[in-house]
């Protein structure tokens, strides 16, 4: 008990004193989630409505693949890009191994397919006639997909909510491809298990209580825009 | 087929194949200008189908369609033509946000200038009587006033053809009447041609111009209301129309346009053209049926028969009493009536129609 | 005017994204800017590489990506060509790693020692023991507690080299138990529950305070703990940055170094943590 007290002292401390490594290491996170969440948010909507939206051959076996790859291991992302990224891999002539940028690709594989399956479903949910409607009042195909979009924004919402939730919690990937390098692409989450293999604690607890702020007050501001009041 | 009028949309070969069935057989169809069309029959006989396909929203195994005389071929003539019409569904399939937003979304679909979206939204609102909702949230109405924000949504914009897709088939009758007197209103105050498909007789007869009987895919007759409603082309349009009684028998002799056909041994006389020796049907509407219990005084009927009466069945309004008169017929009778002369099943009654209430159908 | 606002939203958030990937740490730096580090925990756990890694990058303009994963994965990255110089503390892994043809210029940078520790209680008795091979077969023969790292490191290494000096083996039998992790972890849970352990020096003398082992073998030479810089052999593989990895070999063993490395930690902890050997015989 007093060392999660002594967490939430240290964690309050931190932030106070406005310690520079720690605000760093916090404005990194937000930085590679944030970007993160933003490239699965574009992939991941349009992917999934136009998967929702349209017949082809396969298409089972795609959404079985989606639904799948909600539930991919980032550990495993995190190692299928590193060797992707290694100097002698495919892409290794990008240098882009132990860099943010690495980081936050590892974390857009991730987060894509929760924001594809989630949205497929939001867009499979509304009513059937509805494109038929939408199409009749004179839209063309785009103008038709913004609106399913619009329709079906609180379910999206939730998707990118999943998304992020998922990245900025994310360890396994970010070390492997990150390498958790002091100012560079050391993270929220990689410190705290740094710190807590060196046997820290306090600091381990204190850059997690950080974490849970930081994604509740994300959270909370999205909340707020999904739940946002509707005229009476 | 009507020829005169102005066509402002005609189909040609339109077919339209789902999973293998053909769902849908249109050799030719033509609407014409400022008139409305009604697409009457059961569920499945396509009628939902045809609409899709006259709207170009779906597109059909084979066929052309012109509107005002120009093909229709390419995505941008189809795009170009879907800007021009509108179609309104069953449901009312408005959008999550205001009464007005929805109203305004075609034209704001059409990049309307502002000022020019305020002022035909409150017009169209207006004329459906729902002012008094713009700002409210579309989750928030009731089904009959989401049903005139989708027609006011659809009329905002103006279209030169309207579809309707049996429009008020989930709303009460009250709610019903009222917005289908306001329909008929702005259809002819606009003068704006219609399409709409319906199963309910009364709403098809109040609204159409012009009627078609649809079923399996294929239009079965197509002509004025009377026409239909009086001289139906064959047992499953008079069956479907209403005909209750529907007697098969055969001409034994005609003479002066009157003919005497003999069905299950008793010779019913109806006005018509056969030959002897014809097969045909006999359709008589129960409303035309008059029943007596008193021994038949000469009346103008040609037809008297005496009858036993085998059920009694309570229909709302009124009564719908069958008969075994050697063979089987169906009249309506009022409440009044039903008391006046104490009827009850197995009494005998004498039953009469005349013979141009007899309808003929050749076989 | 919803809809607009919504659009806003989104645009606002797309060019926020935008900028934020535009203003990212340079990702595609030329080869010759980036030196990859590859070193083991208890290495930068000691906090040594962090004071030694800024002066080096200041000096030089070179970019250190140190990453700290366990001797036995550096040699491993080494052997890919996926590191550029190693410093890292497994004679005979790196000895063969050299023998393989993987690295060159093995150089002897620093060694700090590895204590044995244990319970103040200590039930094997083994406080003054000759050796920590004698050390180990009494804690083997008494059947207590010893927790190993068991995860291919240094110091784990080292440890298997003792049990097999003092002719036991350690594996399966109910008293060894292996965490897997880190030196500050092990140590951790060592304390926790009360078993001996092996540790280096430095890890254990930040953390000593809150504890609650102590010092029971030290001193031995077979505990010494040797760190040599390692540059990966750049004719076996083209790609490794052959002259950053130079730069810093050089750097690790410069006398300015060396001097710091002297000092390291004598200040927070009363003794330094490593102790310069560079230049002398091996």
């Amino acid at each position: 008990m007093d060392l999660i007290l002594e967490g939430i002292r240290q964690a309050i401390h931190l932030l106070f004193t406005l310690d520079p490594e720690v605000l760093g290491i916090t404005a990194l996170s937000l930085k590679v989630s944030g970007s993160a969440t933003l490239i699965s948010l574009c992939i991941g909507i349009s992917s999934g409505t136009a998967v929702a939206l349209n017949q082809f051959p396969g298409k089972r076996l795609v959404i079985s693949l989606i639904n799948t790859g909600m539930g991919l291991p980032p550990v495993v992302v995190g190692l299928l890009v590193t060797i992707f990224l290694w100097r002698n891999g495919p892409l290794g002539s990008l240098e882009i191994l132990y860099t943010p940028t690495a980081i936050i690709i590892a974390q857009a594989v991730i987060a894509t397919p929760i924001i594809t399956g989630i949205s497929m479903a939001a867009i499979q949910h509304l009513p059937r006639e509805l494109r038929l409607q939408i199409l009749a009042l004179g839209a063309t195909r785009l103008q038709m997909v913004w609106i399913l979009i619009r329709e079906a924004r609180l379910p999206l919402l939730a998707a990118v909510m999943a998304g992020f939730g998922g990245v900025i919690s994310e360890v396994g990937a970010s070390i492997m491809v990150g390498g958790n390098i002091k100012g560079y692409t050391r993270v929220l989450t990689t410190a705290t298990v740094m710190e807590t293999s060196k046997g820290n604690f306090e600091v381990a607890l204190a850059l997690g209580i950080i974490l849970l702020i930081l994604a509740f007050l994300i959270n909370a501001i999205l909340t707020h825009i999904q739940q946002r009041e509707r005229p009476r | 087929m009507r020829i005169d009028g102005e066509r402002i949309l005609a189909a040609n070969g339109l077919m339209v194949r789902r999973g293998g069935v053909q769902v849908l057989d249109i050799p030719s169809l033509a609407i014409e200008q400022g008139k409305c069309l009604t697409l009457i029959g059961p569920n499945g006989a396509g009628k939902s189908t045809l609409l899709l396909a006259l709207a170009c929203l779906i597109k059909p195994s084979t066929g052309t369609l012109a509107f005002k005389g120009q093909r229709l071929a390419s995505d941008h003539d189809l795009f170009a033509y879907r800007r021009r019409v509108a179609m309104v569904f069953q449901e009312p399939l408005l959008f999550d946000t205001t009464v007005f937003e929805n109203i305004a979304a075609g034209l704001k679909l059409r990049k309307v200038k502002h000022a020019e979206v305020e002022r035909r939204v409150r017009e169209y609102a207006q004329q459906f009587g729902i002012m008094h909702l713009l700002q409210r949230s579309a989750r928030k109405v009731s089904g009959g006033e989401a049903q005139r924000t989708s027609l006011a949504r659809a009329f905002s914009t103006q279209p030169e053809i309207i579809f309707l897709d049996e429009p008020f088939s989930s709303l009460d009758p009250p709610t019903r009447d009222s917005l289908i007197e306001d329909l008929h209103r702005i259809l002819h105050e606009t003068q704006t041609t219609a399409v709409m498909a319906t199963h309910d007789r009364e709403e098809a007869l109040r609204l159409s111009d012009d009627m078609a009987v649809m079923h399996t895919g294929s239009i079965v007759q197509i002509g004025s209301p009377e026409e239909i409603m009086n001289h139906p082309a064959n047992d499953f349009v008079a069956a479907f129309i209403g005909m209750e009684t529907v007697i098969p028998g055969m001409v034994s002799s005609s003479e002066r346009g009157v003919l005497t056909v003999s069905a299950s041994g008793r010779d019913i006389l109806a006005v018509g053209e056969a030959a002897p020796g014809e097969e045909v049907c006999l359709c008589i509407r129960p409303e035309n049926v008059t029943l007596s219990t008193a021994v038949a005084d000469r009346t103008s009927a040609r037809n008297v028969f005496a009858a036993s009466i085998l059920r009694i069945i309570p229909k709302g309004l009124y009564y719908k009493i069958e008969m075994d008169c050697g063979f089987f017929l169906v009249a309506y009778v009022t409440r009044q009536s039903l008391d006046d002369l104490s009827l009850h099943a197995a009494q005998m009654v004498t039953a009469s129609f005349k013979a141009t209430a007899v309808h003929v159908i050749l076989k | 005017m919803k809809q607009n606002r919504l659009w806003a939203f989104f645009w606002v958030l797309l060019l926020l994204g935008g900028a934020l990937l535009v203003t990212a740490p340079a990702s595609a730096a030329p080869v010759q800017k980036n030196i990859i580090l590859a070193t083991t925990t208890s290495t930068q756990d000691s906090g040594l590489l962090d004071v030694l890694i800024p002066i080096f990058e200041k000096k030089t303009g070179y970019f250190v990506k140190t990453i700290a994963v366990g001797s036995g994965q550096a040699m491993a990255m080494g052997a890919k060509g996926e590191a550029d110089v190693l410093l890292v503390h497994s004679p005979d892994a790196e000895k063969k790693f050299i023998a393989d043809g993987f690295g060159i210029n093995r150089r002897l940078v620093m060694h700090n020692d590895f204590i044995i520790v244990g319970p103040p209680s200590d039930p094997s008795g083994i406080k003054g023991a000759k050796s920590a091979a004698e050390a180990f077969k009494k804690i083997a023969v008494s059947g207590a507690l010893f927790m190993s790292r068991g995860d291919n490191s240094g110091t784990h290494a080292q440890e298997k080299k003792l049990w097999k000096a003092a002719g036991i083996d350690p594996e399966g039998q109910k008293w060894y138990q292996q965490t897997g992790l880190g030196m500050g972890q092990t140590l951790n849970v060592a304390a926790e529950k009360k078993t001996y352990t092996l540790a280096d020096r430095g890890t254990y003398l930040a953390m000593q305070k809150n504890l609650g082992l102590d010092i029971l073998c030290e001193g031995d030479i077979s505990l010494l703990n040797i760190y040599h810089v390692i540059e990966v052999n750049p004719a076996k593989w083209p790609k490794v940055n052959a002259a950053g990895a130079k730069a810093f070999a050089d750097f690790m063993v410069s006398r300015e170094v060396q001097e710091i490395i002297a000092k390291f930690g004598v200040d927070k902890y009363g003794s330094p943590l490593f102790f310069p050997d560079a230049g002398k015989p091996e």
